[in-house]
């Protein structure tokens, strides 16, 4: 494991309460520097919660943690200096436009006068808003937002950039720029710390992934090894009649005693398999109880299936990002 | 898209071509003008919130003025005299509800949680709140005393009496805007803050000395007025816009003031703190 001073963060036994649920219940979280980590979640996991403790914008109920060397209780106003925190909504003056934005926030650092205006020039020319940096933000569009949202994150270069669901609510091709965005940033030596729902977007982006559900953390590692965790190999069937998806899955459930998982689509079935042997064994059951195969193959697990394999139900899907 | 093309430019750290030299920390002074700026913008940007600010004030003064105006002081004019200054409190009191809105929905849409992860001052943004305010009330205090002036209203105190009389419109605004500070932070969306607030206000302003003599109404209700703080803002400005103020008269009048602020800054601060 890692040491200490190469932490940009080093979490310990996080809890935080909400009333009577305990939204987060004891994580412990070492993000190496300059690494993308991902926390990996359903809605509702405690992944926005521990991120804004991390943050300092809520007081956690009991742990520590230090973020880039600095006590997250002693010195919060250490932590925020070296951290930007970018929120699930663009946190932005809507009346005001982009550039009026950045400017704000560079006088809010400490840059002044022209100083405050060349560094809101420089980031919008650097995200591709020059041309709308005099209009309102209220009139910009979403993927526009999440650029300007990002882009007030770097006023200062930051050593920890936490982004909570920076593609919730992207189109494609507006989620694909924000994704080259990041690796750019993690590139060039920030620490990224991101929350997401969507698999795919961790599997895309980061170095290590947690999981996390009903506040705890029940799996880490790097996409490979999280996908060992859900077994050594998946088959992976489509019968040829979608009628028959149930009993296929019914089939196949009592052949291998193994949970089956319906892909996002629905028309595919996977499930965990040793070896070739026992795929064999699984497929001869379908055929034996007439079920016509349309497909078949052998592979390793998706994030997806490593999500129903860790907590017995399905991730959401990263949705029309699959497109 | 050409639109998400983002190639070279997404690499900001160490030599990047966004890589910057930090500025040393700006003082707590520094980050409050920046709020202050901020209200300034915003301001510029929201011309039409003027509108909102004046228009039910000037629908008032015309309609007391000219329909009531007659059979409550004899005349349009003198009835005006009496009114304007009722007018103003009017005004200053319904226009403080507009900083808890503001505060309401820069919650709402998490430009707080931006500013409170930021090294700054964790105050400063209420220095933008307050800017705001003087603001909306100088603005609106202004256009309303203006078309006073063209209907013939007269302060006899001159311009010394008006400078005072806006002094104390905004020692009014920034006590009544406490209220719905801590509205602001308490419920969950705008229109709520203004709801609230309205039920909260109403009653106080109307039973005031803002549009009648109280000499008229029943006994129960004359007692409620007269002790209403509302009335002892508008003695206090009439006091002041006429040349006839006593320091007892102002000094009454800044109790409510005085009272909301002690009371209730900790308690907005608290729940800001707390958020």
């Amino acid at each position: 494991m890692a040491q200490g001073h190469d932490l940009a963060i080093q979490a310990r036994g996080m809890i935080k309460t909400f009333g009577t649920t305990r939204a987060v219940a004891g994580i412990d979280l070492d993000v190496p520097r300059g690494m993308i980590f991902a926390i990996l979640g359903p809605n509702g996991a405690g992944k926005t919660t521990l991120l804004r403790m991390l943050a300092t914008l809520l007081r956690p109920d009991g742990g520590e943690a230090r973020v880039m060397g600095r006590d997250l209780r002693a010195d919060p106003d250490g932590v925020r200096e070296v951290i930007s925190m970018t929120g699930q909504f663009a946190s932005l003056d809507e009346d005001l436009t982009g550039r009026e934005n950045l400017r704000l926030l560079a006088r809010l650092w400490g840059f002044r006068g022209l100083a405050a205006r060349d560094r809101a020039d420089s980031l919008l020319a650097a995200f591709d808003l020059s041309d709308a940096g005099d209009k309102q933000v209220k009139d910009y569009s979403g993927g526009m937002r999440r650029r300007l949202d990002i882009a007030a994150s770097l006023v200062v270069t930051p050593g920890v950039l936490f982004l909570d669901e920076p593609t919730t609510g992207l189109d494609p091709t507006a989620r694909a720029g924000v994704w080259s965005l990041i690796k750019g940033l993690a590139q060039g030596g920030v620490t990224i710390l991101l929350t997401t729902q969507y698999l795919e977007e961790a599997d895309q982006l980061a170095g290590r992934i947690a999981v996390i559900d009903h506040g705890r953390k029940i799996a880490e590692g790097t996409s490979r090894e999280l996908k060992r965790q859900a077994g050594s190999g998946m088959l992976r069937v489509t019968p040829a009649l979608g009628s028959e998806l149930d009993r296929a899955a019914a089939v196949l459930g009592r052949a291998l005693g193994a949970a089956v998982h319906r892909s996002a689509e629905g028309a595919d079935l996977s499930v965990p398999v040793a070896d070739a042997v026992e795929a064999n064994w699984a497929l001869s059951a379908l055929v034996e109880e007439g079920i016509e195969i349309g497909d078949f193959r052998m592979g390793q697990p998706s994030l997806e299936e490593v999500f129903f394999a860790l907590t017995g139900r399905p991730g959401a899907q990263a949705g029309e990002a699959q497109a | 898209m050409t639109d998400m093309t983002l190639g070279p430019i997404a690499r900001p750290a160490r030599g990047g071509p966004l890589a910057v030299e930090r500025p040393p920390r700006p003082s707590a002074l520094s980050n409050a003008l920046v709020f202050g700026w901020r209200a300034v913008l915003k301001f510029r940007h929201v011309p039409e919130q003027l509108f909102d600010l004046v228009m039910t004030p000037i629908m008032f003064t015309l309609l007391f003025t000219f329909v009531f105006g007659g059979a409550l002081a004899g005349s349009p004019g003198e009835y005006l005299q009496f009114f304007l200054p009722g007018i103003l409190v009017q005004t200053v009191i319904f226009n403080s509800v507009y900083s808890g809105v503001g505060l309401c929905t820069d919650l709402q849409k998490g430009l707080f949680d931006r500013f409170r992860s930021l090294p700054i001052w964790s105050l400063a943004p209420f220095a933008g709140l307050m800017v705001g305010d003087l603001l909306r009330h100088g603005i609106a205090g202004g256009i309303i005393l203006a078309i006073g002036l063209l209907l013939g209203y007269r302060p006899e105190a001159g311009l010394p009496g008006v400078l005072g009389a806006f002094l104390l419109l905004f020692a009014v605004g920034f006590g009544v805007g406490w209220v719905f500070l801590v509205i602001g932070l308490l419920v969950r969306t705008p229109m709520t803050v203004m709801t609230f607030g309205f039920t909260f206000i109403f009653p106080l302003v109307f039973a005031s000395n803002i549009m009648v003599d109280p000499g008229t109404m029943p006994g129960w209700l004359e007692a409620f007025v007269r002790a209403n703080p509302v009335s002892h803002v508008t003695t206090a400005l009439r006091g002041l816009l006429s040349g006839t103020a006593t320091a007892g008269q102002v000094g009454l009048a800044l109790i409510a003031p005085a009272v909301l602020t002690l009371l209730l800054a900790p308690v907005v601060l608290a729940l800001y703190r707390k958020k």
